[in-house]
């Protein structure tokens, strides 16, 4: 090398820094990148986004104050996923409730198949801006349903509409799709995480 | 063989294109104006932002075309040493900032009015599946409406054995019937993959995705029939599943519904008539057809390892509780679905009989409707 | 590391072990760009297979299953094989000889980055040849048809992105500490040639998403195999989420080839118009500008899955706002050009298309930005034009420019200029033939990745085959023109161009095996 020893040797020390900071920010980008899977749930719960609803709400009737004088539908509607033979619906198609008010409506499901089966049921409200005010005390989403060869189910879901959802939103949709996870919870100790 | 007519026809339709917007429609080459408000907004947001592409592109072409001409090395052209300004750089920043801000203002205003779906007077779940679209109308009374929309292009046209017809690949058994006039309202959501439900006409664009529910709405003001595609990657036959809208009067729809009700009451009452095996042969091959055939193929060969045959197969040929039992639940880790939520009695009775003998098999016993209830009951 | 190495007085080795073992920069760029363009060849015929079924109405040639596989590996081997890897290969040869730098600043891991694609593209291109097909489900790999509903080779398909993601990285760490450590004295960065400036800000973007997209190949795999559930919603994920992930590569990706472009054009089109740059700074600061929008757009890819109103009217202004920059840089190569002294080398006629249809492609990405207009584009043929006029006659258009311009300084030959001007005007004619008409398929309502369409789409599906033909045979041209000029032809002087300057231009044509040895003074 004409280059003199010592720029060389310079040289050769500021370029290991240098790919040391490259490869530290190639693995922090490796990392953001699975971060982005938290980020994006909690962005999710935080505005709606793709009608993700949060966890089990609690209700307190000495707090919260049922707003009579309004009226908002919800209406219930439920899906198979493909490969799920069970029968699923609601037993009504929509209601009338007062936000603040706490309601009880049943889903039925039954399992037609000769085996027992375990089910995950994925709620999904729409318009997007409305997840945020449907809280849900109880739900049989935040479990897995077992039911065994031929056994039917009503599955109740207790929820209630906050006082603070816009006006401009006077009908929801709050929809569930039914995944058959028999085979994931059989199999492995998967992270079906109730919902 | 090559049709050179028709490839100076598609030139000559590029270049009326690029002087007249008028024959855009006329050729085809334009995005349709479509019969709602807002598919007309969007149209007019379109050329909008078209015009003023053609405007700067004429300004950006004209100088390069220009300085091509005037400013040749074999003319003796002598380069100028400018190669600064700071004051035109802000400038070309600061304009087209202002021309954005001038599209920006049309464009959320009509995205407000597409995000607007509050108040509607029919609401249509649509649930996209390999490859077919099944539409539920969520009526508040009455019996429930759904079904399934299907190709309903022959496979010898799309095979070229047997001349197109005009509406190849744009046809389906049963189209989705909405009323003129009226906010419809869509709940999108798919059984498997992502779809997407797609009517020009409607400029109704809506990604459907298994687990979650989107929604979209369209006021359509002219009756007729419409036509559209699925726009997602889905799979083998994402290019075979087609959506059709008719648009009809009120009244028209509501006799419509009427009748589609009546029938769904209907499909229980059929189920407990006497069948012979030739019948549900014969009922079975157009089941075949449209739920089986684009993976089992229509010999019962089907596309192996992914879709199996049918034909001679342990399940096909053996005994038929096990093949009722396949059809109805699927085969959970497999591409085979169940179709006990999606098949009626009878065309579940139906497919089975014939899967038992047609498609080169010949066990010679059916499965009459009436059973396969009393087995879904059995299962109790 | 080393700078150069104790051998630097002998000239290459002989033999196959001459490119196995070589750390020499100029050897790893010219495997570099012979692989890219035996893999644009290769997608290329994807490409045909693809345009001969649709040439008429009704399937033909190809069943819909297989033709998902040609759109699949068209893209893939395209965007990872053909554009990127050439753009590595263009930096390797010429970064080291515009900062004066005797090679790059990690030889060794550059014959590795290099080394490990064709094994790659090999495992990838296998799966054609498997029971269960090649990946069928888009370049792009939406889930669930990319998990659940994939075929069995997706496990080739994530390891053979894992290591292009690999090639790439390290590639673009190599060309970082190039350019950060190894300039000539005097050469500071507001003096870079606007090239390694580009090559600069696309490496720090790649090694910016690369990993994330490995993150969510990585996902991929834990779902398919290890029972997670990232995309599935039945265990509490999100299939939107993978579009989410993906497209926070995916947006970065699509500057990461261009970017580049936009450096050779400034390199050419100052040399044939015999006038400087017009705006180096600016055109520095609007390539930043564009880098940095690139992170913030992503879900412009995503307005039809169901976004709140307000995500749609940020994603929408973010990517309005690329128009700006974008623009700034066209107005300036415009400016280049205007009382110039030009002449028409067939570098220049690349980079003169180039300018004309990448712009024709930034208008319709503008259009595209419009959400409520978009979702009347998206996913249909305006969108498949718009890409392709940004791809093929920007990035691509700007490499055959780059080739074009430094093969004498490569091989010391000059190009037969009369063959040249024919392969540019076959592309440039076929390429409009080919493109052009998908703008009226779009519009008119033909969705992309289909393999059979509705009669009224058939005249311009016609004329579309019939460019790509023209487009896709024209290209043996060059490998014929390329050829003929590694094989002989006039000889070419050091400064080859009579506008050309920097620092390239005083090593000797061809560039001997070691320049720069004692590093060169910058005024």
């Amino acid at each position: 090398m004409r280059r003199k020893q010592t720029d060389n040797t310079q040289e050769s020390v500021r370029t290991s820094h240098l790919v040391s900071k490259l490869a530290l920010v190639v693995v922090g980008m490796f990392g953001f990148g699975f971060a982005l899977v938290p980020i994006y749930d909690v962005f999710c719960e935080i505005t709606g986004l793709n009608g993700k609803t949060a966890g089990r709400a609690t209700y307190d009737a000495a707090v919260v104050e049922v707003q009579e004088e309004r009226l908002v539908t919800v209406q219930f509607t439920a899906n198979n996923n493909a490969g799920m033979s069970w029968q699923f619906h609601p037993m009504v198609n929509q209601i009338q409730v007062h936000p603040g008010e706490l309601t009880e409506v049943k889903f039925y499901a039954r399992n037609p198949t000769g085996m027992t089966m375990i089910a995950q049921a994925v709620p999904s409200v729409v318009p997007f801006v409305a997840a945020d005010y449907l809280h849900k005390t109880e739900c049989f989403c935040f479990n897995q349903q077992t039911l065994a060869a031929g056994e039917a189910i009503e599955m109740p879901l207790l929820f209630y509409i906050d006082q603070a959802i816009p006006d401009g939103v006077s009908k929801l949709t709050l929809s569930y799709t039914l995944f058959d996870v028999t085979a994931n919870f059989l199999n492995s100790s998967s992270n079906l995480s109730a919902k | 063989m090559l049709p050179m007519n028709k490839l100076w026809l598609g030139l000559g339709g590029l270049v009326v294109a690029a002087v007249s917007p008028a024959a855009m429609a006329a050729w085809g080459l334009n995005m349709p104006k479509g019969i709602t408000g807002i598919s007309r907004e969007t149209y007019d947001l379109h050329m909008l932002i078209f015009w003023i592409c053609v405007a700067i592109g004429v300004v950006v072409y004209g100088v390069l075309i220009y300085s091509l001409f005037a400013y040749r090395k074999s003319k003796g052209a002598i380069p100028a040493s400018f190669h600064h300004s700071t004051k035109v750089e802000i400038v070309w920043t600061v304009i087209p900032f202002v021309i954005l801000i001038a599209m920006a203002i049309p464009s959320t205003r009509v995205l407000t009015q597409i995000y607007d779906s509050s108040e509607s007077d029919l609401d249509i779940m649509v649930t996209g599946y390999q490859w077919r679209w099944q539409y539920r109308y969520l009526t508040e009374e009455g019996e429930e409406v759904t079904f399934f929309s299907n190709l309903a292009t022959p496979e010898e046209q799309i095979y070229n054995r047997a001349e197109k017809g005009e509406n190849y690949l744009l046809e389906v058994d049963e189209p989705l019937v909405v009323p003129a006039n009226k906010k419809v309202r869509l709940l999108l959501t798919s059984a498997d993959v992502i779809h997407s439900w797609w009517v020009p006409a409607l400029s109704v664009k809506k990604d459907a995705v298994p687990g979650f529910v989107n929604e979209s709405w369209f006021n359509a003001e002219v009756t007729g029939t419409y036509r559209g595609q699925c726009t997602e990657l889905c799979g083998q036959d994402h290019g075979f599943m087609p959506v059709v809208v008719n648009v009809v009067e009120q009244a028209e729809f509501d006799a419509w519904l009427a009748e589609k009700q009546a029938a769904a009451a209907a499909v229980a009452e059929l189920a407990n008539q006497e069948w012979t095996l030739d019948q549900l042969v014969a009922q079975g091959q157009t089941v075949y057809t449209t739920f089986c055939m684009a993976c089992h193929q229509q010999n019962g060969q089907g596309l192996p390892p992914a879709f199996p045959a049918l034909t001679g197969s342990a399940i096909a040929t053996g005994p038929i509780a096990d093949h009722v039992t396949t059809v109805l639940n699927g085969r959970p880790g497999t591409a085979m679905a169940a179709y006990g939520a999606l098949l009626s009695p009878v065309d579940m009775a139906a497919v089975i009989t014939y899967e038992r003998n047609a498609i080169g098999n010949n066990v010679g016993d059916m499965i009459t409707p009436v059973e396969i209830l009393q087995i879904q009951a059995a299962a109790q | 590391m080393a700078t150069g190495h104790d051998d630097h007085h002998h000239g290459p080795a002989k033999g196959f072990t001459r490119w196995l073992y070589t750390t020499n920069h100029k050897d790893i760029g010219s495997m570099y760009l012979w692989f890219s363009f035996a893999m644009f060849l290769l997608g290329g015929t994807f490409a045909l297979v693809i345009r001969a079924e649709l040439f008429q109405p009704g399937l033909q040639f190809v069943e819909p299953e297989f033709f998902n596989q040609m759109t699949t590996m068209h893209g893939l081997v395209m965007v990872f094989g053909a554009v990127m890897p050439a753009f590595v290969g263009l930096a390797n040869w010429m970064i080291p000889l515009m900062i004066g730098a005797p090679d790059m600043a990690l030889p060794r891991m550059n014959n590795w980055s290099f080394w490990i694609l064709p094994f790659a593209f090999a495992m990838l291109a296998s799966t054609l040849f498997m029971e269960a097909g090649a990946p069928n489900f888009g370049w792009t790999f939406y889930a669930p048809l990319s998990t659940t509903y994939a075929p069995s080779t997706v496990t080739f398909f994530i390891f053979a992105i894992h290591i292009m993601g690999a090639s790439s990285i390290m590639g673009s760490i190599n060309i970082i500490a190039t350019i950060q450590n190894l300039r000539a004295p005097g050469m500071t960065y507001m003096k870079m040639p606007l090239f390694v400036w580009t090559w600069l800000i696309t490496a720090y973007l790649l090694i910016a998403v690369m990993p994330v997209l490995a993150g969510v190949v990585t996902m991929m795999l834990f779902d398919i195999h290890f029972g997670t559930s990232f995309f599935s919603a039945a265990g509490g994920g999100d299939p939107v989420l993978f579009q989410h992930v993906f497209w926070f590569f995916g947006h970065p990706e699509v500057y990461i080839m261009i970017l580049p472009a936009f450096g050779v054009v400034s390199e050419i089109i100052p040399t044939f118009s015999r006038k400087k740059l017009f705006g180096y700074d600016s055109m520095v600061y609007a390539t930043s500008s564009i880098a940095f929008l690139s992170f913030i757009v992503w879900a412009h890819h995503m307005f039809t899955t169901g976004m709140p109103l307000a995500g749609e009217l940020f994603f929408m202004y973010a990517t309005m706002l690329i128009a700006v920059p974008t623009g700034v840089k066209v107005f300036n190569w415009v400016t280049t050009m205007f009382k110039g002294s030009i002449s028409f080398e067939t570098p220049m006629l690349f980079s003169i298309a180039f300018v004309v249809l990448f712009t024709m492609g930034g208008f319709t990405g503008l259009m595209l930005a419009i959400a409520p207009a978009d979702f009347q584009y998206h996913d249909t043929y305006f969108v498949v034009a718009h890409f392709h006029y940004v791809l093929v006659p920007g990035a691509v258009f700007s490499i055959m420019a780059a080739a074009y311009y430094w093969l004498p300084k490569w091989t010391g030959n000059m190009y037969d200029e009369a063959l040249g001007k024919l392969h540019f005007w076959l592309s440039f004619v076929g390429i409009n033939i080919l493109f052009f008409p998908q703008h009226f398929l779009g519009l008119a309502g033909m969705p992309r990745r289909i393999p059979d369409y509705a009669l009224q789409f058939a005249d311009f599906n016609m004329v579309s085959t019939v460019g790509a033909f023209i487009f896709g045979f024209s290209q043996l041209l060059f490998l014929f023109i390329v050829v003929k000029t590694v094989l002989g032809g006039k000889k070419a002087t050091a400064q080859v161009w009579e506008g050309a300057e920097g620092l390239e231009w005083t090593v000797p044509s061809p560039a001997p095996y070691h320049t720069f040895t004692t590093p060169p003074l910058v005024p």
